[in-house]
Parts: C-alpha cells; sequence; structure tokens
C-alpha cells in the first residue's frame, strides 16, 4: 500500500536513469537527510554525536571505499586501514607544511596520496587472484604501518610517532564544537556517498562489475581489465583515505599509526559484509551496526549482570555474542543487511493485505 | 535507511542507561576504561582490579572519602582507541559530578582524548604512559604523567647501570643495546637515551622488534654478534617473554638485561619460565603482597568476598599493586580537593583537578597510608605533573620479584629541557599560551 | 660467514614452526575451500585448554601435578575439545554456509575467532600462563664448540615434531581410506560425492586433523612464548607462508615455511640496519608478493584455468 510504484511513468531516459526512480524512495531519502542534517544535530546529546554518529559516518565512507574495490570490482582487499592511515598523514603534512591549505583540498589531497599508494599496491591485482590477492594486500598494511612509524618526516619529527590534527577552519569558520563537526562529517560523507553511487552506475563501474563477474570474459568484450582494476583500486584508496583524514580531523583528533591495524581493516571488511557487498546503501548499514554492536553489547552486559558476574568473563562474554552474531547473520542473510532492507521494502508493497 | 536501525539500537541503549543507576546522596563517580579481553587482557585484569579492590576498601575501611563513596563503573575499550572514546564520552556524564578522573591505561586513547579532556575540564592522569612532554603542567593543564615519564624512566635505568658499574664515568666507551618495540611507544627511548649516551660517553645499539614481537631470533643473535654489556628491554606484551627466551636460547646472560616497568611484570616473566631468572626491571611501584595496604585490602574486601580478582593469588603482583598505586593516587587527590572545596562533597572534575596538581604524598603520608616503600614519595606543582621520577628495580628469582635498589632518580637536568622543548613546540603548533604557574595557587 | 650460517638455520628453525600454523590452513581449505582465519585463534584454545586442565588435572584426580600421567591424559582431553570443536565449527557453522562466496566464509572464519577467544579465556580466563615441555631452549654444545654457530636445541625438537606430524599425515593421506577419500573430496566435490563418499564426514575429519595440528602448534609455540593471547597472531606468521607455498599444497607450506623463515630473518639482520630495522613484520608479505607476480598460484598450487 505505502510503498507502491504503480502509475508513475517514466517519459524520458534522463527520468529512467535517476537515482531513485520511485517516488517514495525519493521522499525517504529527503526525509532521512533532513533528518539527520537538520533535526539530529538539535537533539542528539554530544555523546551521541562524538562517539556514534561521527565515527558511524566515517567508518560509513571507508565501507563504501572497500565495497567499490570487493563489491564492485571483485577485489579483496585487507589493507583498507593503511589507506586510511595514509589519507590521515597525507592531509595532516599538506596542511602543516603548506601555508593556508585550506582544509578540504587538504583532505581531497590526502585522499589522492591514498590513491596513488592504492594503485601501486594495486599492481599486484593483475595477475593475482581471490585469496591470494587478499594476503598479499596484507603487505601493504604492514608496510605502510611499519613506514609512517619508522620514518620521523611523516610524522614531524614528534618523538613518538603520533600527529596531532590541527584546527579544522574553512574560510575563517572555524569547526570546533561536536555539532559543527558532525556537520561537516555529515556533509562530505553525503557528497561522497552520492559520487561512489552515481560512479557505480556509469561505465567505470560497469566496467568493474563485468571484472567482477568474470574478468576473461570482460575482456573478451572490450573492457580493459588493467584499467578497470586500476582505477578501482585508485577510487577505493581515495576514499578510505578521506576517512582516515576524517577520522584523524573529525574524530580523534591525535592519531598514531598503530591505530590503523589489522583490527581496522577487518572491521571494515565486517561492515561491507554484514551491510551488504555491493551496496552502498549496505556500506552505511554495516558500520552503524559493527560500530554500535560492541557498544550496545557492553551497555547491555552492565545493565544485566553489573556486579553479579566477574568482570573479565563479562568482556569474554561480549566477544562470544560478538562473534556468534556475525556468524548467524551471515547463516541467516548472506547478502547482508541492504538485502533485508530490500526484503523489507518488498514486503511494504503489499502491506498491511498481503496474499 | 539508516535511521530505522539507529534509531531502534539508540532506543535500546537509552533504554538500559536509564535503567539500573540510581544516584547515591554523596559519591564520586571515577569511570573505569578497562580492558579485559584482547591481547593485553591479562594485563588489564590485574591492573583495574587492583585499582577497583583499593577503592573497594577505601569504601568498606573508611566509609569513603570523608564520607563521599566511591563508584565506579568499567567500560570495555579491548585496547582499542575508538572504543576508548566511545567511553570517555559515555563515562563522562555519569555519576552525580560527571567522570571525576580518566585514566586509560593505553597510550593510543589517551592521545585520543588528549584535548578533550581540557574542553570537557576532566583530569587525566596516565601513571607511566601517556605524552611524556604533558608532564609540563603550564601547557598541559588537564594532564597528569604521573610518578615518572619514559624519559625519566630511561634516566634513571642509565643511572641504575651507572651504579651497578661503580660510577657514571664507568659507563664511558660502554655498548647498551637497546630492544623495543617497534611502534610509538618503543620509539619514545630513542631521543633520551641518544642524549645521555653523548653525556656519559657510551653507544646505544638500537634494535626493533616487529609487533606482536613472538620472534626475536635474529635480534637476538645480532646482540650475539655485538656483544653489548646491557641490553635494555622496552617491550610490552608477549614481546617480553620472547626476548627472555631468546636471550636464553642465544646464550645472553639474564642478568645483563634490564626492563623498564612495562616489562616487568608477572606476566612477562612466569611465560618466560626458567629463562627470566636473573632478569632485572624498573617499576615506580613494587611486587608483594606483604605492605600494609594490602593487607588491608585483603582483610577488608577479600575476606568478605567482594575482591575484583578472578584469581586471588594474583593479589600483589606487579600489576596489581601498579593499579593500587593508580587507587591511592585517585583516592588522595579527591582527598586533597575536599580540603579545599569542602569535606564530605561530590566534586567536579575541575575541581578535583586542583587536588592532582597540588598532590603531595611525603614519605610521612605513605606511611599513614601503608605504601611506604610501596610507591615513591611524590609532588606535584602547577609546572611540574610528574612528581617523582624515581623507580626501583626489582631482580626475578624465578618465582617472584624481589626488589635490589632503593629509589632511583631520573636525571631531571636532562629530561626536563628536553620535555620542556617539545611542549612548547606542541604550544606553538596548537597556539596555546602556557599558564602563568606564579599566578596559580 | 659463521654469523650468516647462524642467522639461516635459526631462520630455517623458525620457519618449520610458521610452517606448522600453516598446515593447519591448508589442510581445510584443500578439502572444503574455507580459508580458516580462526586457525590462530584455535592455536590458542588448544594451547591454553591443555595448560588449564593441567592446572585443574591434580586437583580433580589427586594426581601428581607434574608426572607425565597428568602431561598426557591433559593431551588427550586437549585433544578431544579440540576434536569436540572443529567438529561442532563444521556442523554449526561451515555446513549453513556450503555454497557461499567464499569471502562470506572467510567473514564467518573471523566471526569464529572472536567466539572462539572469547570462550577460551571465558573458560580458562586471561592469565597469561608458562609451559615447559621439558626441553630446555639453550645452544647445542658441541655445534657450538666446532663451528661457533648457534643452534637451538628446542628448536631442533621442535623440527623433528614438525617433521613427524607431516610424515605421518602425508602418509595418512596416501594409505588410509580416509586418506583417499580426503584427497578424491579435495580434488572435486562433486565427484567424490557422486562416487559415494560422505562429503560432511570428511569434513569433520579433517576440521579435527586441524585441531590436532593446532594443538600441537600451540604447544610448541606455548613453550616458546608463554601460553597467552599473542598466540593468536601466529596465524600472520602463517599467511605468507600459505601465499608462497600455495593453499592446497602440504609440502608447500614446508618449504615456504623454510623460506620465509630464513629470509625474514637475513633480511633483518643484513637488510633491516639500513632502513631503521622491525622489518620482519611485513618482508614476508613482500616476498610473498613478489613471488606470486611470477608464479601466481603459489610454489606448488595448482594452476587456475579459466572458461568462459
Amino acid at each position: 500500500m505505502l510503498y507502491r510504484e504503480a502509475g508513475q511513468f517514466k517519459a524520458s531516459y534522463q527520468e529512467d536513469q535517476q537515482i531513485f526512480p520511485i517516488r517514495q524512495d525519493k521522499l525517504g531519502f529527503i526525509a532521512i537527510l533532513g533528518f539527520f542534517f537538520v533535526v539530529l544535530p538539535l537533539i542528539a546529546s554530544e555523546y551521541w554525536l562524538q562517539a556514534i554518529l561521527i565515527p558511524v559516518l566515517i567508518f560509513s565512507l571507508a565501507a563504501i571505499g572497500l565495497n567499490i574495490l570487493t563489491g564492485y570490482a571483485g577485489q579483496l582487499s585487507l589493507g583498507s586501514a593503511a589507506f586510511m592511515a595514509v589519507g590521515a598523514f597525507g592531509a595532516y603534512n599538506f596542511i602543516l607544511r603548506i601555508d593556508g591549505m585550506p582544509f578540504i583540498v587538504a583532505l581531497l589531497l590526502g585522499g589522492l596520496c591514498a590513491a596513488a599508494v592504492g594503485v601501486a599496491f594495486g599492481l599486484p591485482s593483475l595477475r593475482i587472484k581471490g585469496f591470494y590477492l587478499a594476503v598479499a594486500t596484507l603487505a601493504a598494511q604492514f608496510f605502510i604501518v611499519w613506514a609512517l612509524v619508522k620514518f620521523p618526516w611523516f610524522s614531524n619529527n614528534s618523538s613518538s610517532g603520533v600527529i596531532t590534527a590541527q584546527h579544522v577552519e574553512i574560510l575563517g569558520f572555524a569547526f570546533d564544537t561536536p555539532v559543527l563537526k558532525y556537520l561537516l562529517t555529515l556533509a562530505i560523507v553525503a557528497v561522497l556517498a552520492l559520487v561512489a553511487k552515481n560512479l557505480v552506475r556509469s561505465t567505470t563501474g560497469r566496467g568493474w562489475m563485468a571484472v567482477r563477474d568474470m574478468d576473461v570474459a570482460a575482456e573478451v568484450i572490450g573492457i580493459r581489465p588493467m584499467r578497470a582494476k586500476l582505477t578501482a583500486f585508485a577510487v577505493s584508496s581515495f576514499y578510505c583515505g578521506v576517512a582516515g583524514a576524517l577520522y584523524a580531523y573529525t574524530y580523534l583528533g591525535t592519531v598514531e599509526p598503530e591505530g590503523f591495524n589489522l583490527d581496522l581493516s577487518f572491521k571494515i571488511l565486517f561492515m561491507i559484509i554484514i551491510g551488504g557487498v555491493g551496496s552502498i546503501m549496505g556500506s552505511f548499514l554495516g558500520a552503524a551496526f559493527i560500530v554500535l554492536l560492541p557498544i550496545f553489547l557492553n551497555v547491555a552486559m552492565h545493565a544485566l549482570f553489573a556486579g553479579s558476574m566477574p568482570a573479565g568473563l563479562g568482556s569474554n562474554l561480549e566477544l562470544i555474542i560478538f562473534g556468534g552474531l556475525i556468524i548467524f547473520f551471515l547463516i541467516v542473510e548472506p547478502h547482508g543487511l541492504a538485502r533485508l532492507w530490500q526484503i523489507g521494502k518488498e514486503k511494504m508493497r503489499l502491506w498491511p493485505f498481503p496474499h | 535507511m539508516k535511521l530505522k536501525h539507529t534509531a531502534l539500537i539508540g532506543a535500546t541503549i537509552a533504554g538500559l542507561l536509564a535503567t539500573g543507576y540510581a544516584v547515591a546522596a554523596s559519591e564520586q563517580f571515577i569511570g573505569l576504561p578497562s580492558y579485559r579481553v584482547g591481547p593485553f587482557g591479562s594485563n588489564g585484569a590485574s591492573l583495574y582490579g587492583g585499582w577497583i579492590d583499593y577503592m573497594a576498601m577505601v569504601n568498606e575501611r573508611d566509609g569513603g572519602i570523608n564520607g563521599v563513596k566511591l563508584t565506579w563503573e568499567e567500560c570495555e575499550t579491548e585496547y582499542n582507541n575508538a572504543r576508548g572514546v566511545e567511553c570517555y564520552e559515555r563515562l563522562k556524564t555519569k555519576g552525580a559530578t560527571g567522570n571525576t578522573v580518566f585514566q586509560p591505561l593505553s597510550t593510543g586513547i589517551t592521545y585520543s582524548v588528549l584535548e578533550k579532556v581540557a574542553q570537557d575540564k576532566i583530569p587525566m592522569v596516565t601513571i607511566g604512559y601517556g605524552r611524556t612532554d604533558a608532564a609540563d603542567g603550564r601547557v598541559f593543564p588537564w594532564v597528569f604523567p604521573m610518578i615518572s615519564t619514559y624519559w625519566t624512566q630511561a634516566s634513571a635505568i642509565i643511572n641504575y647501570l651507572g651504579t651497578k658499574e661503580g660510577g657514571m664515568d664507568k659507563l664511558k666507551g660502554k655498548k647498551i643495546g637497546l630492544l623495543y618495540h617497534d611502534s610509538a611507544y618503543g620509539k619514545e627511548s630513542h631521543a633520551i637515551l641518544d642524549k645521555l649516551a653523548a653525556k656519559h660517553g657510551f653507544t646505544v645499539e638500537k634494535l626493533a622488534v616487529a609487533n606482536p614481537g613472538n620472534e626475536q631470533q635474529a635480534q637476538w643473535l645480532q646482540i650475539r654478534q655485538m656483544k653489548p654489556d646491557y641490553v635494555i628491554l622496552w617491550g610490552w606484551g608477549v614481546m617480553n617473554a620472547t626476548a627472555l627466551r631468546t636471550a636464553a636460547k642465544t646464550g645472553y646472560p639474564r642478568e645483563k638485561v634490564v626492563g623498564v616497568w612495562w616489562s616487568g611484570s608477572e606476566e612477562d616473566t612466569i611465560p618466560a619460565g626458567d629463562a627470566a631468572k636473573g632478569y632485572t626491571a624498573a617499576g615506580f611501584n613494587v611486587a608483594g603482597a606483604n605492605y600494609p595496604v594490602v593487607q588491608d585490602i585483603k582483610k577488608h574486601v577479600y575476606t568478605k568476598n567482594k575482591g575484583n580478582m578472578e584469581d586471588k593469588e594474583r593479589v600483589g603482583t606487579v600489576l596489581y599493586n601498579r593499579g593500587v598505586v593508580h587507587g591511592i593516587i585517585t583516592v588522595e587527590a579527591i582527598r586533597k580537593a575536599q580540603e579545599k572545596y569542602g569535606k564530605g562533597k561530590s566534586l567536579t572534575g575541575e575541581q578535583v583537578r586542583w587536588g592532582f596538581e597540588n598532590l603531595d604524598l611525603d614519605n610521612k603520608r605513605l606511611t599513614a597510608l601503608g605504601a611506604a616503600g610501596f610507591m615513591p614519595d611524590l609532588k606535584i606543582t602547577c609546572a611540574d605533573h610528574e612528581g617523582g621520577g624515581k623507580v626501583k628495580f626489582q631482580q626475578w628469582d624465578g618465582t617472584k620479584w624481589k626488589v635490589v635498589t632503593d629509589w632511583i632518580e631520573g636525571d631531571k637536568s636532562v629530561v626536563r629541557p628536553m620535555i620542556e622543548e617539545s611542549a612548547a613546540a606542541y604550544a606553538k603548533e596548537k597556539g596555546i599560551t602556557p599558564r602563568d604557574c606564579t599566578k596559580e595557587m | 660467514m659463521g654469523f650468516f650460517f647462524e642467522v639461516l638455520i635459526g631462520g630455517l628453525l623458525s620457519g618449520v614452526l610458521y610452517a606448522l600454523v600453516a598446515l593447519g590452513f591448508v589442510l581445510i581449505y584443500k578439502a572444503s575451500g574455507v580459508f580458516n582465519f580462526a586457525q590462530g585463534a584455535m592455536v590458542f584454545f588448544a594451547a591454553l585448554t591443555f595448560v588449564g586442565f593441567r592446572e585443574v588435572l591434580p586437583g580433580w584426580t589427586g594426581l601428581e601435578a607434574d608426572g607425565n600421567f597428568v602431561f598426557w591424559l591433559a593431551f588427550v582431553l586437549a585433544l578431544a575439545s579440540m576434536v569436540v570443536l572443529g567438529i561442532l565449527t563444521e556442523k554449526i557453522v561451515l555446513r549453513p554456509l556450503v555454497n557461499q562466496p567464499h569471502i562470506t566464509l572467510f567473514m564467518a572464519t573471523i566471526g569464529l575467532t572472536f567466539l572462539i577467544e572469547g570462550i577460551a579465556q571465558g573458560i580458562w580466563g586471561a592469565n597469561v600462563r608458562g609451559l615447559d615441555l621439558g626441553i630446555a631452549d639453550e645452544p647445542v654444545e658441541w655445534i657450538m664448540e666446532s663451528a661457533d654457530i648457534l643452534v637451538s636445541k628446542f628448536d631442533l625438537f621442535a623440527a623433528t615434531i614438525a617433521g613427524a606430524l607431516v610424515a605421518s599425515l602425508a602418509l595418512f593421506f596416501q594409505y588410509t581410506k580416509v586418506g583417499r577419500a580426503l584427497r578424491a573430496v579435495a580434488d572435486d566435490h562433486q565427484a567424490a560425492l557422486s562416487i559415494g563418499i560422505p562429503l560432511q564426514h570428511i569434513w569433520a575429519i579433517v576440521w579435527a586433523v586441524a585441531g590436532f595440528v593446532a594443538l600441537v602448534a600451540g604447544l610448541i609455540w606455548g613453550a616458546r612464548s608463554g601460553v597467552q593471547f599473542a598466540l593468536t597472531f601466529t596465524a600472520l606468521k602463517a599467511l605468507p607462508v600459505l601465499i608462497l607455498g600455495g593453499f592446497t599444497s602440504v609440502p608447500g607450506a614446508i618449504v615456504g615455511g623454510l623460506i620465509i623463515g630464513a629470509s625474514e630473518k637475513l633480511a633483518e639482520v643484513f637488510i633491516g640496519p639500513f632502513v631503521g630495522g622491525g622489518i620482519e613484520g611485513w618482508f614476508p608479505y613482500v616476498l610473498a608478493l613478489a613471488f606470486l607476480l611470477v608464479r601466481p598460484e603459489g610454489l606448488f598450487g595448482e594452476r587456475h584455468i579459466d572458461r568462459v
């Protein structure tokens, strides 16, 4: 009832090619944007902004990046966190070393640095496939973190190798409160997500998907696998790089190279698997799920068992439930939350009068 | 899209937050960002166990601090920066007056909340870790890297080696190996040791160990070739036990290996077995359950079955006692602040910060607390947030740690200028005007 | 020159230990196509269960704590736990996921990693424990005296154990009925099914054998660096070995382990000083990567031919 596309006719190609061809989707999307841009900043507490919303947005961006590479181009990567590190350290150095460098430009340049590094580490993908490639991307993960610790130039000779992000200022306007940081992050993530959504529907994106489904066949029909794979690595690393820069500038403020470790890479991979491989929206859902689940478990444990159970056992139980839920989700819905959302929408077409 | 999802979980969390928390009439809330799982879970369990037990003991024995009960809540960080920030934000607003002090026991989390604590007016105490140059209280009013920083410790280790050799001038021409964890933490040792090497005329051979450090064959074979007079072990976690095992394997005498305080606990020596015998490590607290303060914990907490440790045998280990030190410093700072802002009141973080800044634990006070010899005396001032700078050295005899020295002080004339220089650079980068300490009281 | 050989031999012996962990990966990947990231957690679980049983058994049975009997009883109980764990994993986690994409199975094993870590520490506590197998980790004297080359007794012992394990696995695969069935399954699932080999049965056996390998690896690694959470990181040491040797080859794991072990030690000692050291973390991966560029299926891996 509520979700019926009957009567919505498309009279031109342009109309047919919209991101949201169905009116309800479009309205829903606008409502959600409105909620996140206008309502949330007014009602959300500092805790929600700083500790939940900002990281969810940043991880969503990183997950979109990985989703482009893994979900759309079919190249499994375990080095996303390292590309985030490149973005963060890149943006830091641009702002530090070039006077008057605008923040947004530095952010994009940081992303471009990550893209360049991503292409370099993506070169082996031309010959290596599957898990061999995944393990090979671990070389990027370990090498980049090592290099950032080892060469003091990257951290401006700080004795401990950490960098402290400069204040964020755009056109003389300082983004220093949680609400402003949240809005800045949201704006950047929203724009980049829109770009990604369009990119995967373009020639480039279709080329990626062709290579993903079978690269030999793709080559036969005239898609250059090298170009497709390397652009996927570049775009993916760019997204991760921008996410990394935001991670440093709007979220933590101070970052150390070890913060971008393998665990973080796995976490981002989890996000796209749980959210839905090959889905931009799935990246958001997955990021929210993976960020919120451990927090939720921790809070729930304290509320339910505070005092009645040894603290160590509680923490281990959280880990067990977390692992168990991941497996449960994979078994119940291997295509992720995005698929569940789709099923929900299908149901809404008939609701409240199913057959 | 994600609205439905977040809203759902949000509502549940909010519901859980609302229930199960009742505000006591007069209480002081302390948020504990602990870690009990993951690679450092065993360390976290001992540290936070000791700390919680001390606070429980103060509540049981004295009925709190001047009648103000201590309350606390743990938040699992898994030693992960992002989780640590979430815990910081979650704990911030709990309790009658919000979180009073934040002590993450992780350098990474320390850095991640360094700027937030100043904005939120919550003091952050990092005992034996964290940002070294925060010892300059003029630039970092809200951060207290107490008792001793990494740099002071490095200097104290060199002083100890000097006394072992029979005088600092005897260090000339000596070769000291530095086996460090290849991370921000391990790199903290470089600048200070280079400076001390230039001053005393010894050479430092630096050997990096890649994280996590469960393979050190290459490093120790190099040490075997170099034949250094001493090896300083700057490790954390599994790296320490592996270092001792590999030292034994390559025939390097453990008596000549000196560890930092994060390398000198039972968690490091027990897994190394016999290979750890003779190994010496620094510590700003000592092991042992015979100190009156630990006995009091046993008497008032464990006999009532309220202890936090699952394994009671570990009460009195190095890390447990380190947790007790955290407890003592926290409680004493609150006590000090109550003297100024009113006894028997719940204090805000800002007021407790004053307590930390004016903390004075002289030997008399330590004796009264039952902690004489347990931890060094300590006096914090507005400019100096480090205070003590003293460590003791303990040797592992195969079953337990034995104290082998008195308190040894680091060379402040070398360390302090470095701290000030580094803090000044930070202040410049961040546009902070250092406080004028003559105007503080 | 003596130093070079010392590093080389030390590296080769470490490599055998990497191979031991890699072996567990290979067994499971070969038989069921699952890249089992939980192998590291299984190593930890096995070692912790063994040490845990050794701690509690004297209390339960009144046996002498250091006796041989307790040692073997704990070994058997730990082995039984590993077998149960393996079979449960197969039944609960992997069977419902049959025919899912590889990446989904891979993620499921990462989920399994959390689960196993939580269960292990939940049962036995987070304490770090020592483990003494009764073989001192010290240099062999006569080699030391005659050539001034340091070779550790313990490493030799570990290498012998690993060698024996590989040999017996090879014999098991070659000459037993189950072994033949296993090879058939590895070759082609459907063909094996169609001639009446019980696929799920075989998978359960493979997981149990992988559990056994994890237990042996856990004991040896645990004796080297203590039984603690860091044992899970042994998986990271095994991954470059795997890509070098090929995911499906048992001899590949051994040869790959030897190459990785020797080259990473030599690199750390002879290249490390020029770039600041600590390169052991990434060097094996870069080496394996460079190797893959020449031979994309690894040293002994099966060549994959695409058909359109």
